[in-house]
């Protein structure tokens, strides 16, 4: 088909698969889908960071997510109290994969859950107290906590308690940071006020406020990487081979030290900007630390982000970037050489959140592969401005895609490959089709980075080209 | 630095530190307890057709359906109405409205059963005002039948929800109790149960004993569905009919005392005769279990069954020597803490530590029977509403030879230098555990297996050249 007719088709799709809906909720979902054309205003095709249709099977989740799941839970001197019902904490405990350094319990308090566990005399009479007492307890039993914060569940915002002035009161009495994070899930309409909640709390409570740190010529924070499987290692093994100094990484195996001194740096690499462009922002506005968006999945796209990073420097790290390019060619190439041949031509459909349905798109292609479908859980208009110059034509774009349309369309789009969480995992490898969990890696990774492609392009082989797939039907069946 | 880390490190496993640890009051830290609606969730997966639906933040859908999903490796259906903050300001109506219209039209389903967020309970909304509006608007048809339930998460536990939700299930679909209606099935209730393969096992025995029997709720075909290269949204369950005749059941058979008392007290008050009985895990659980069965047929035990029960017992004093005078530590729900105790207490096994962070005085005394009626039980402590951080105390400062517990354990484990046997819920790092049976005569097969293995396996590791021998 060329590329016209399969922008036709698709096009004829979207419009069978939205058939079903009730009139109110298909006038809704048509905003949010679109098929990408030329010179097409992506922003005014897709609509994005919109609630979501009620009773519609939808991957989001809630701001909590977003401020404790994604942005602070990886944080790992600081103990993070889930305060409200005990849910919320156990459903986020320890499965992000947000890996740290340090010793469990002793100065890394990542894979735990710490709550306030309410109990319904807590909805009546407020939790407030209970939290003074939590704080104090977990000072006392964990003392190398350098703060600690306090990740609001729905209840507490409902009920009219005061954690501002519990935490201002404890940060004076404990002398350290004890940040308030208002995420009640029942805030925004997806994880993404979260995010927007959790970086507002290191702008009001932490940056600025570290010990004071001479900024080096060649200093650099990562912003916006959280280290899934180490990903955030390898992004700064290439920065450092390039003559960089990662003195700073938001959020993954991160200190209190690290978000408190987060503009004390020459340049802020930011990988996720959805999760952590307003404190890019905000860095550069107030203390004029300027920052870059950068891509490190597949070799082509480090190459490009590699060049950029070293042209904000001077030619000694110019070329020590070019010599890591060089240096890392064959063994790249040895990769693609060894998967290309198994994977040219097969097609992809993407489901995800943050930066990587529009960021691995290139790593794919590296690969031979085809993205024809991608889209964002929580994405806002620009996110899919940025993905435009991606993606090629005729490729289906989705916003918060239902369960239903998602498997519609892979039903009609057929792909080989369908990248997306653990919610949709197991739907399509009923179908029978090859699946990655692009959130979690697959509890694989790191996926970013030289140190990444590698272990990225073997899991992808593994999935389509499992012997597995060929045991689905019996020898009998008809 | 170092130095203060490593005075830390060995702080934590101190005496002062565990007696610091327990006087703690409020902070709770690594409970093994989740909330309500995940259990509401669970026991609804299990009716034929039905759509679960979360009446709340769609944060918590989201969690349910991934923890579920991880713990399983199974697709998890779930709305929700997506409540934000003009729903806590004005209620939660119109998005329930909405929410159930649209549901109800894209994903036809037989039922839906919808269950409540904290959100919701907290805003205080009135779901049986909204239901009935919902049909008089018509959002859904009037005889489209919706299960409600409170499911408040600062209540109670995963195993309350169970409850609250089996009971709405039944509430909406059973039709009145009438002496000419009553139907000859006994009515098995498996309670919050995380292994698809005990529904099967129940399943099985009730149908070579000849009892005509219907499992309530049933999410044996949902939570561990076959590849068959397509994917089901409703992919089985207790049938809509049978749960239409579930209070005209000759009889209940509760398999869990603390996951469903809410449902035993709602049916014994609509006249319905329930008998309630230990989780059947180890041979006198499973014993009871099938005696159980028995008086209900009002036939002898089936042969097959007696040689089955043999073949475990076969396997208990092939392997007695290698339990018998270990001692355990143990943690998770009531019913399953109830179960395991009694099966070690029949090796001769000796559990040390008990940490139940959902207890209840109920079980709080069940347990101390339990422990009390065995030479094997003296040595054992129940820490009722303790989470896995004091277990981690209790273990590095009174060790035990392995843990027992679901996933979250591992922690614990590794600092105390022990082996973990995964049972219960999540286990998100092994594969197929929910494959294998733990309750039944075939459970005892497999208990014995994953323990007495680990054991031989950490004996052989550990072994020097001199002491590393074939024979184990």
């Amino acid at each position: 088909m060329s590329v016209l007719e399969t922008t036709d088709f698709r096009k004829q799709v979207v419009e069978e698969v939205l058939e079903v809906y009730p009139e109110k909720a298909q006038k809704n979902r048509r905003k949010h889908i679109t098929v990408k054309e030329n010179n097409e205003c992506s922003s005014c095709a897709v609509k994005s960071n919109a609630k979501t249709v009620p009773g519609l099977m939808t991957a989001r989740g809630c701001a909590y997510a977003g401020a404790k799941g994604v942005v602070w839970g990886p944080v790992k001197d600081i103990t993070h109290i889930s305060h409200g019902p005990v849910g919320c904490g156990f459903y986020s405990w320890a499965n992000r994969r947000n890996l740290a350094e340090g010793e469990i319990g002793v100065d890394n308090f990542v894979p735990f859950l710490f709550t306030t566990d309410f109990q319904e005399s807590d909805i009546i009479y407020g939790g407030d107290k209970k939290l003074e007492k939590v704080i104090e307890e977990v000072v006392e039993l964990f003392p190398n906590t350098k703060g600690v914060s306090v990740l609001s569940e729905c209840p507490v915002g409902l009920i009219g308690d005061d954690i501002e002035s519990v935490a201002r009161r404890m940060t004076e009495k404990l002398k350290m940071p004890v940040i308030p994070v208002r995420c009640e899930g029942f805030r925004g309409i997806s994880q993404s006020l979260g995010h927007h909640i959790a970086n507002d709390a290191i702008r009001d409570h932490l940056i600025g406020k570290g010990p004071k740190r001479d900024v080096g010529p060649y200093d650099v924070g990562i912003i916006g990487d959280y280290n899934i499987g180490g990903d955030a290692w390898a992004s700064k093994k290439i920065l450092e081979e390039i003559g960089l100094n990662v003195v700073n990484i938001w959020t993954g195996d991160s200190t209190v030290e690290m978000l408190q001194n987060g503009h004390l740096v020459k340049l802020n690499l930011i990988h996720c900007y959805r999760s952590m462009n307003y404190m890019a922002r905000h860095m550069e506005e107030t203390y004029g630390t300027p920052w870059l968006e950068f891509n490190f999945f597949g070799p082509t796209k480090i190459r490009e982000s590699v060049l950029k990073i070293a042209a904000m420097f001077d030619d000694y790290i110019m070329e020590k970037a070019h010599a890591v390019l060089e240096k890392y060619e064959a063994e790249m190439q040895k990769v693609v050489e060894t998967y290309r041949p198994r994977l040219e031509g097969k097609k992809v459909m993407l489901y995800v959140g943050g930066l990587r349905p529009r960021h691995v798109v290139g790593a794919y292609e590296d690969l031979g592969m085809e993205v024809i479908g991608t889209g964002y859980e929580f994405a806002h208009g620009e996110d899919y401005d940025k993905t435009m110059a991606n993606i090629k034509d005729g490729t289906l774009i989705y916003d918060d895609v239902t369960a239903y349309e998602l498997e519609e369309f892979v039903n009609r789009l057929k792909p080989d490959l369908v990248g997306s969480g653990i919610k949709e995992k197991y739907v399509f490898e009923k179908m029978g089709l090859p699946f990655r969990q692009m959130h979690s890696w697959d509890y694989s990774g790191p996926y970013h980075g030289y140190q990444g492609f590698p272990i990225f392009a073997r899991d992808m082989d593994m999935a389509i080209n499992s012997p597995t797939w060929k045991s689905i039907k019996a020898p009998w069946a008809k | 630095m170092e130095t203060c880390t490593k005075v830390t490190k060995d702080w934590l496993n101190t005496m002062e530190y565990r007696e610091k640890n327990f006087a703690r009051e409020k902070l709770v830290i690594n409970p093994a307890k989740a909330c309500q609606p995940l259990g509401a969730l669970l026991c609804s997966l299990g009716i034929e057709g039905c759509l679960p639906f979360v009446h709340g933040s769609q944060g918590c859908a989201a969690y349910f359906r991934s923890t579920l999903a991880r713990h399983f490796r199974e697709p998890v259906a779930a709305v929700s109405d997506s409540m934000t903050e003009d729903s806590a300001v004005f209620g939660g109506q119109n998005n329930f409205h909405e929410g159930l219209k649209n549901a109800y039209t894209v994903y036809k389903p037989q039922l839906i059963a919808v269950f409540t967020s904290c959100m919701a309970e907290v805003i205080g909304d009135d779901i049986k005002a909204y239901l009935g509006n919902a049909k008089k608007q018509g959002s859904i048809p009037k005889e489209f039948p919706v299960a409600l339930a409170n499911t408040p998460s600062f209540k109670g536990s995963h195993i309350m929800g169970y409850d609250s939700m089996l009971k709405g299930l039944i509430d909406c679909l059973g039709e009145p109790r009438e002496e000419d209606k009553l139907n000859d099935r006994l009515y098995v209730v498996p309670g919050f149960d995380t292994y698809p393969s005990n529904l099967r096992e129940y399943k099985r025995y009730l149908k070579s004993m000849g009892a005509p029997f219907t499992l309530i709720p049933d999410y044996s075909e949902v939570l561990d569905s076959p590849n068959l290269g397509t994917y089901e949204l409703f992919p089985g369950g207790t049938p809509i009919q049978e749960m239409k005749e579930s209070l005209n059941a000759k009889s209940y058979l509760c398999l869990q005392s603390y996951s469903t008392p809410a449902t035993s007290k709602y049916l014994e008050g609509k006249g319905v005769p329930v008998e309630t009985i230990p989780m059947p895990i180890g041979v006198g659980g499973t014993d009871r279990f099938i005696e159980a069965i028995a008086k209900f047929t009002g036939q002898d035990v089936p042969e097959e069954i007696t040689r089955e029960r043999g073949r475990a017992v076969d396997a208990m004093t092939d392997a007695h020597q290698y339990i018998h005078g270990k001692k355990f530590a143990l943690f998770g729900d009531p019913d399953i803490l109830i179960g395991i105790v009694s099966f070690l207490l029949e090796m001769g096994g000796e559990p040390v530590h008990i940490v139940c962070t959902n207890s209840t005085p109920a079980f709080k005394k069940a347990m101390e029977k339990l422990l009390a009626s065995s030479p094997y039980g003296q040595g054992a402590t129940l820490y009722p509403g303790k989470d896995l951080w004091h277990l981690r105390s209790l273990l590095v400062t009174e060790p035990v030879d392995m843990l027992i517990g679901d996933g979250h354990g591992k922690y614990a484990a590794r600092d105390a230098d022990i082996p973990l046997i995964r049972i219960g819920l999540p286990i998100y790092d092994r594969v197929n555990l929910h494959r294998y049976p733990i309750i039944g005569y075939n459970g005892v097969i497999n208990l014995i297996t994953m323990i007495a293995n680990t054991f031989l396996e950490e004996k052989d590791r550990n072994s020097t050249d001199t002491y590393f021998e074939l024979m184990r």
